[in-house]
């Protein structure tokens, strides 16, 4: 059984000509074509992969193999990818074909990697639940035991890409992450999702919900994975204005490398006052687990981390008013008749967008509009800087700051009709989002009803290395693939 | 009755940058190329593309910050400006709002009685260009043209300290001129390279300010003018019926002459500035500031005065030679590659040059190629090689290329004839029998000189030397 193996020993498997590329990409392609958790907008044909597979072959059979050579990845439908339909979910794209490739994904193509599909995610990148998407709700793989008929979420806005993964239709999926659309989903089907720091990877390519947020990233079935793919996805861009050029790091040289100084890692207090025993357990579990590390645990207390869900929807729905102006049925996408411009505007918005996003844009016109700015816009401006201000004094006295990724497990799909109540998944995530600082989420255990729980651990700016180091040494104490 | 009333103008005026791409893309920044061509992913707004800001436009606003004696701001930020439009494809104009890279500077324009009026500048801001909506092609569609979006603009937004139609075009023609000077602009506002936004009010001398309309989107010197006179004349029209001026943007129609009202202002946008979440903000240290300087061309009122001083040319010739930025370069040239006084070639550039380039509607430039042969004309003249007159027939055959000054003198058969034994001979045949007058002459009559002169020129077909047949003349006959 090929899946769960992690990228390296696949890419071994390859080298000693255990397997065929043309064989792995079929392992994986026969689960994602039969679509059963609604986890694709889009399965590519093989023969589409055709070329593709066979030049990776001659590659291994050369012996000059790249880094992702031959590996099967899902690709959110929120990154372009020439000559391949994106959608971004949406009706008003779901026409559309870019003729150029995202950043990422262009770099992912480079090392050698071979994509599976499209995965299915939130309109636009808008939801917690993946049950805004056009094309129909992303059902998570796994089952609460004590009641295995109800269909969960996977979480969102990444939901198809941690479904591909966890139902085994990919090694490991691009997500995109604004507020917690990498963490959730991996935690609530019991995967590693990395967000990393604001400018690590380019936005250039991808369709954008909220610039001063978005992050691509990976969710993968280990960390060593994740590694392997930010190596391949993390580089400076011209193209992307807010790339930043910082030397990056090897992040898999020394994965598993013993820490070598005492570490101190942060428990925030105000994280966990209103959750439940069971994912207070979580965090606990963790510390357990690295007790025979020498790690220090503190307990620290943020300032600001109750307005950090006001703040975060006031200032992406804002960017994501602006963001979505151009989707106007003029140049591309879906247009609706009318018999003047403004109809015309009118109607193919109203009939391309669905209500998540609409309230959304509502929300964000609103807050920038005359009279209202200073108030909503500018106000959440300051109160980010002093989230910011807030880490970073955390951070003089912790190396790493530990949190529950989410407040629940899996819910039933439809169980969160109040945009309030699904908002409040976000709670732990959204902070370390409006700081730009990098986040991980690793499974921690499962839940009485038996289904995954995560933990998330956040690192200071471009901190990747160390974080992915400390990541590895918790999956490894947990074993939890076994 | 507009006795009673004066007029009180601000100016917003629309550069575009000349640079060899767009402000955020790119793609070539041209003029007249066919629709849709100079368009790439970033400028028709597809999904996922991003600004990245030209740099030279930077440069070019530092320039005019020098020229236009701006304050440079270490800091400014580029805003979204949103609004829904076919021809702004991103939904949005990045434009500078809150923090603009140019803040108080000034514009000297002159008045007539020879003084000097200072024009204040509120700001000059970067901004992007918005495509072109083209409406009378056919009756049930309109088209797009986005070769324009993302053009870089430099708005310049002045001070309401402008009172006239006249004082509107000094200011506009200086600045203009400005621009073209430091490169900045082309200034060729039949293009739309520099447009104007009129803001009009009136008001009794000395009294309150009045409301103002906005008169958009000007691009002549005659419609600006023409546009001001006749808002100025309706405002106080509405005003002495007892009413009053309501807040409009305005359209000049070019083909009536009058202004109407766009929109009201009560309908117009929210545009719901914020600053572009995928641009930094443009953070500039003194020395990325202070190493434009040494590139800055000289301006033009430095220019005239170099020329009033340095090569002691009237005031009134160099302000024709500055008028526009190519006669100078064509004048400098000249300059720089002869010895012939700069006093000599700036009195044939404005004479029969100018002529030339009118009569032929001939770009100025386009004679640079024969700025050698123009001066080598010159030298001819000065050395009494050919005649003045010789020299003035010359000359078009020189700018239209058809020689050198030298070939076409041979050729043309204008060499002067300067040799006294031959002007003598001349001379001995043209007195023989003009005793009468010779004797005029030796009893004191000077204006016989001039007919002796005539008729030695006229039996040597103009080509003696005029100053030695004067002189052997004045020889023969004091004898």
């Amino acid at each position: 059984m090929l899946k769960r193996q992690p990228i390296s020993s696949l890419v071994d498997s390859l080298k000693e000509k255990k397997i065929s590329v043309q064989e792995l990409f079929d392992q994986f392609h026969e689960v994602a074509k039969e679509n059963k958790n609604n986890s694709y907008n889009l399965v590519l044909d093989p023969e589409y992969q055709k070329s593709n597979i066979k030049a990776s072959q001659e590659r291994y059979s050369a012996g000059t193999n790249l880094p992702l050579d031959g590996i099967p990845l899902g690709i959110k439908d929120l990154f372009c990818t020439k000559g391949i339909t994106t959608t971004a979910s949406s009706k008003i794209l779901s026409n559309f074909i870019p003729q150029y490739e995202s950043f990422v994904t262009q770099q992912l193509l480079n090392d050698g990697a071979i994509f599976i599909g499209k995965n299915n995610c939130d309109e636009f990148a808008m939801g917690s639940s993946n049950e805004t998407s056009h094309f129909g709700p992303v059902v998570n793989p796994w089952q609460n035991k004590n009641s295995p008929s109800e269909k969960l979420v996977p979480g969102g806005s990444s939901g198809g890409s941690a479904a591909a993964v966890a139902e085994g239709s990919c090694v490991a999926s691009m997500g995109t992450d604004t507020g917690g659309s990498i963490r959730q989903p991996a935690s609530l089907c019991g995967l590693v999702g990395l967000k990393p720091t604001f400018g690590s990877c380019s936005r250039w390519g991808i369709v954008a919900f909220a610039s001063s947020l978005d992050q691509a990233g990976p969710i993968t079935n280990c960390v060593e994975d994740a590694a392997y793919i930010l190596n391949s996805i993390s580089k400076h861009d011209f193209n992307d204005s807010t790339s930043s050029n910082y030397q990056r790091d090897d992040y898999i040289k020394d994965i598993d490398k013993k820490l070598d100084h005492k570490i101190k890692i942060g428990i925030p207090s105000d994280y966990l006052k209103n959750v439940t025993p069971e994912i207070t357990a979580q965090i606990e579990n963790t510390k357990k687990l690295l007790a025979g590390h020498d790690i220090e645990f503190i307990d620290v207390a943020f300032e600001t981390t109750d307005y950090a869900l006001s703040t975060y929807y006031i200032i992406a729905p804002a960017e994501a008013s602006s963001n979505l102006a151009r989707y106007d049925g003029i140049r591309y996408g879906v247009r609706e008749g009318g018999s003047n411009l403004d109809d015309i505007y009118l109607n193919s918005r109203t009939s391309g967008f669905g209500d998540e996003v609409t309230r959304r844009i509502l929300i964000g016109t609103y807050v920038l509009s005359a009279g209202y700015y200073d108030a909503y816009y500018r106000q959440a401006q300051k109160v980010r800087r002093l989230i910011k201000d807030d880490f970073q004094r955390i951070f003089q006295e912790v190396d790493f700051i530990l949190t529950p990724t989410t407040p629940n497990e899996a819910f039933k799909i439809g169980e969160k009709l109040d945009p309030i109540a699904m908002y409040m998944n976000d709670v732990f995530t959204v902070p370390t989002s409006l700081a730009g600082l990098p986040g991980i989420s690793l499974p921690s255990g499962l839940s009485s009803n038996g289904l995954p729980l995560g933990v998330q651990i956040i690192g200071n700016y471009f901190e990747e290395k160390k974080l992915l180091q400390l990541s590895n040494l918790i999956e490894k104490e947990l074993s939890f693939n076994e | 009755m507009s006795n009673n009333w004066e007029m009180v103008i601000g100016l917003e005026v629309h550069a575009q940058l000349k640079t060899t791409s767009k402000l955020f893309s790119s793609s070539p920044n041209l003029f007249g190329s066919e629709p849709n061509e100079n368009v790439n992913f970033i400028d028709s707004g597809m999904p996922g593309m991003l600004p990245v800001l030209n740099w030279a436009c930077i440069e070019k606003a530092i320039k005019t910050g020098f020229a236009l004696n701006f304050t440079i701001n270490k800091h400014s930020v580029f805003e979204r400006k949103n609004y829904f439009y076919p021809d702004l494809p991103q939904g949005y104009q990045i434009s500078q709002f809150e923090f603009p890279i140019l803040s108080e500077g000034y514009l000297d324009i002159d008045q007539p009685d020879g003084s000097t009026k200072k024009i204040r500048i509120e700001r000059a801001h970067l901004e992007q260009d918005a495509g072109k909506s083209i409406h009378d092609i056919d009756p049930k569609f309109s088209f797009i043209d986005l070769n324009r979006v993302g053009t870089p603009l430099l708005e310049i937004v002045s001070y309401p300290d402008l009172s006239s139609a006249e004082d509107v075009v000094n200011y506009m023609s200086s600045l203009r001129q400005t621009l073209m000077y430091i490169d900045v602009c082309d200034g060729n506002m039949q293009e739309g390279s520099l447009r104007a936004d009129v803001n009009l009010s009136v008001r009794k001398p000395g009294g309150e300010l009045g409301t103002r309309c906005e008169i958009k989107n000007l691009n002549s010197f005659k419609f600006i003018s023409q546009a001001i006179e006749f808002e100025f004349q309706r405002q106080i029209e509405v005003l002495e019926a007892g009413e009053s001026v309501e807040q409009n943007t305005m359209l000049f129609d070019t083909n009536t002459g009058e202004t109407r009202p766009m929109r009201s202002k009560e309908f117009s946008h929210d545009y719901r500035y914020f600053p572009d979440p995928d641009l930094l903000p443009v953070n500039l240290t003194d020395e990325q500031i202070n190493q434009i300087k040494p590139s800055m061309e000289e301006l033009p009122h430095d220019k005239m005065n170099r020329y009033i001083n340095e090569y002691k040319i009237d005031k009134d010739i160099s302000k024709v030679i500055i008028a526009e930025k190519e006669n100078t370069v064509l004048f400098e040239q000249m300059i720089n590659e002869s010895d012939v006084t700069p006093k000599n070639i700036a009195s044939c550039l404005v004479g029969d040059i100018f002529a030339f380039i009118k009569e032929k509607n001939i770009e100025v430039l386009s004679l640079l190629e024969f700025t050698k042969d123009i001066t080598d004309l010159l030298k001819l003249i000065s050395e009494d090689v050919i005649s003045n007159k010789a020299g003035k027939e010359i000359l078009p055959q020189v700018l239209e290329g058809k020689g050198k000054p030298n070939e076409l003198v041979k050729k043309m058969g204008l060499e002067q004839v300067s040799d006294s034994s031959e002007l003598e001979k001349i001379i001995k045949e043209a007195l023989v029998g003009e005793e009468e007058n010779i004797a005029k002459f030796q009893g004191g009559s000077d204006r016989v000189l001039g007919y002796f002169v005539g008729k030695c020129l006229k039996s040597t077909k103009g080509k003696g030397n005029p100053k030695l047949i004067n002189k052997i003349l004045l020889e023969k006959l004091k004898k």
